[in-house]
């Protein structure tokens, strides 16, 4: 028999029958399951369940689009030209949102297009119940994003303000 | 002889020992599902039949059912659909033999034990067709696999079951409970013990090894090792087949769990029943018996990991093997000498 150079090993063997006893063990235990359809597991607050746009917020700068590893974030947009903000002034472009669709189906909830967002049109919401019977329904539209919104619980608040530096 | 008629006999029999031996064996697979995941701190199947899922197994048996009845295109076809036929009725074929109270048996035969050892070996026959046929590199590796393992793994299983012949003296089935159930005299007193507390428990220790070993369960399952040959000599199997050799898996546990509890705990016997109470308690008692060997083997199967392909060949060649001969060695002198 190879003698193994652990101390801790006392009796050949003995580490099978330490499981043996640890698996009857459990199996008397009760069984931490969750029956989800009737119980239903409260998420934890920042859980990543879906991402919810803030449409206003978006500029269609196809960041979000890019970093996507999965590239399951699909833009299109144009610009439209807004009045000048004064009398006489240069008229203004302002970026409209046409098409803002993720691909649940594709996505890996990684949260690279929440973390790139410059301009906060992105956010993190712990609601998971939005399996579909077809592929297609998980493709969430502009609509169907902002309605997450809803959903999203308020950011933690900041830390207070530290004291003037003397 | 039950009702006079010696085909109606037969065909009786076959109708009770198939019916008992598949009823057993879905048993065995529910309790597989549960008891597996209890250990590992699951529930396991919940739904199906309503309650603790009770109809999972019949459910699992109907899916496999529906499925396409395959034959790959390069595979040797009648061989290839025969082989899990030869599992099934080999291991069904060891049931004759094994007695489930004193007159409860389909055959005493007087090679009991050798025709027990002799038909489980053709198990190795069908899973060596099934790896040949299938024409797949996995079943192929699966199937040598297979043979290696259950070649090395029956010569201890014959030495072993050799030892408990050569103390009952006899190689009946019934005569070796009745051996069991002979008072012996201990410090004055004239008790009944089994084989497995008569000097047989490094016999039952190896039985044991080996016949996990016999039945390619975990943590001897190297032939159908998921992670390395797929499903092994299974991988081109679905439909009925794969049932099949499905149930033969189940109905084997049950049959060596069988051959276990008549050879080394006694069989039908129990302390402190009367003759005319075991030919009514007699199945329960041997059914109670199946059920812990069969627990036990659930239980190695959802606690130890699995072993190496050598070091497989290293414990039954270089341990099992030897361990098993020196044992029946010294059981044959106690036989010969001191009784």
């Amino acid at each position: 028999m190879r003698v193994s150079q652990d101390k801790r090993i006392r009796f050949p063997f003995i580490g099978l029958f330490k499981g043996m006893a640890f698996t009857f063990k459990y199996m008397f235990k009760p069984v931490p399951t969750t029956m989800y359809p009737q119980v239903q597991e409260i998420p934890v607050p920042r859980a990543r369940g879906v991402i919810a746009l803030h449409v206003d917020n978006c500029t269609s700068c196809m960041l979000c689009a890019r970093e996507c590893p999965d590239w399951c974030i699909y833009i299109e947009g144009h610009k439209e030209e807004q009045p000048p903000s004064k009398p006489g002034g240069r008229v203004r472009k302002a970026s409209v949102l046409d098409r803002f669709e993720i691909d649940y189906s594709l996505c890996m909830y990684c949260g690279i297009c929440v973390e790139v967002c410059p301009f906060d049109a992105l956010f993190w919401s712990p609601e998971y119940e939005y399996s579909s019977y077809e592929v297609a329904d998980l493709i969430h539209g502009k609509t169907r994003l902002s309605d997450w919104l809803q959903t999203v619980p308020e950011p933690p608040a900041l830390e207070p303000h530290p004291e003037e530096a003397p | 002889m039950i009702t006079g008629n010696f085909w109606a006999d037969v065909i009786l029999k076959v109708v009770i020992v198939l019916v008992a031996m598949l009823t057993m064996a879905l048993v065995a697979i529910y309790a597989e599902l549960k008891v597996m995941a209890h250990m590992q701190h699951r529930i396991g199947p919940y739904y199906a039949g309503g309650r603790w899922g009770w109809a999972q197994p019949l459910a699992d048996a109907v899916k496999f059912i529906q499925k396409e009845d395959l034959v790959p295109n390069g595979a040797d076809a009648p061989v290839f659909k025969a082989a899990p036929y030869i599992v099934v009725a080999s291991t069904l074929a060891t049931f004759v033999v094994i007695p489930f109270s004193p007159n409860l048996v389909a055959r005493d035969l007087d090679l009991g034990a050798f025709f027990l050892l002799a038909v489980s070996s053709l198990t190795t026959l069908g899973v060596l067709m099934a790896g040949w046929s299938s024409a797949n590199k996995y079943s192929l590796m699966g199937g040598l696999r297979a043979a290696a393992q259950l070649i090395a793994y029956e010569l201890p299983l014959v030495l072993t079951v050799v030892a408990v012949v050569v103390q009952a003296g006899t190689m009946s089935l019934i005569g070796i409970v009745e051996a069991q159930a002979a008072p012996v005299e201990i410090f004055g007193m004239s008790i009944s013990l089994p084989f497995l507390i008569k000097g047989q428990i490094v016999s039952f220790v190896i039985f044991l090894v080996a016949s996990v070993a016999e039945l390619s369960r975990i943590p001897f399952d190297m032939p159908i090792a998921e992670s390395e040959l797929t499903m092994g000599y299974l991988t081109e199997y679905s439909s009925l087949r794969f049932t099949m050799f499905f149930l033969g898996e189940y109905a084997a546990m049950i049959s060596m769990s069988a051959i276990a509890a008549t050879l080394f705990l006694g069989g039908y016997w129990f302390p402190w029943l009367s003759d005319e109470a075991l030919v009514w308690l007699g199945p329960f008692i041997l059914i109670g018996k199946i059920a812990v060997m069969v627990f036990f083997m659930l239980w190695i199967r959802s606690t130890w990991p699995r072993l190496r392909e050598d070091q497989l060949q290293d414990l039954a060649w270089r341990w099992l093997i030897p361990i098993s001969l020196a044992n029946l060695l010294v059981i044959a002198f106690f036989k010969v000498v001191v009784f």
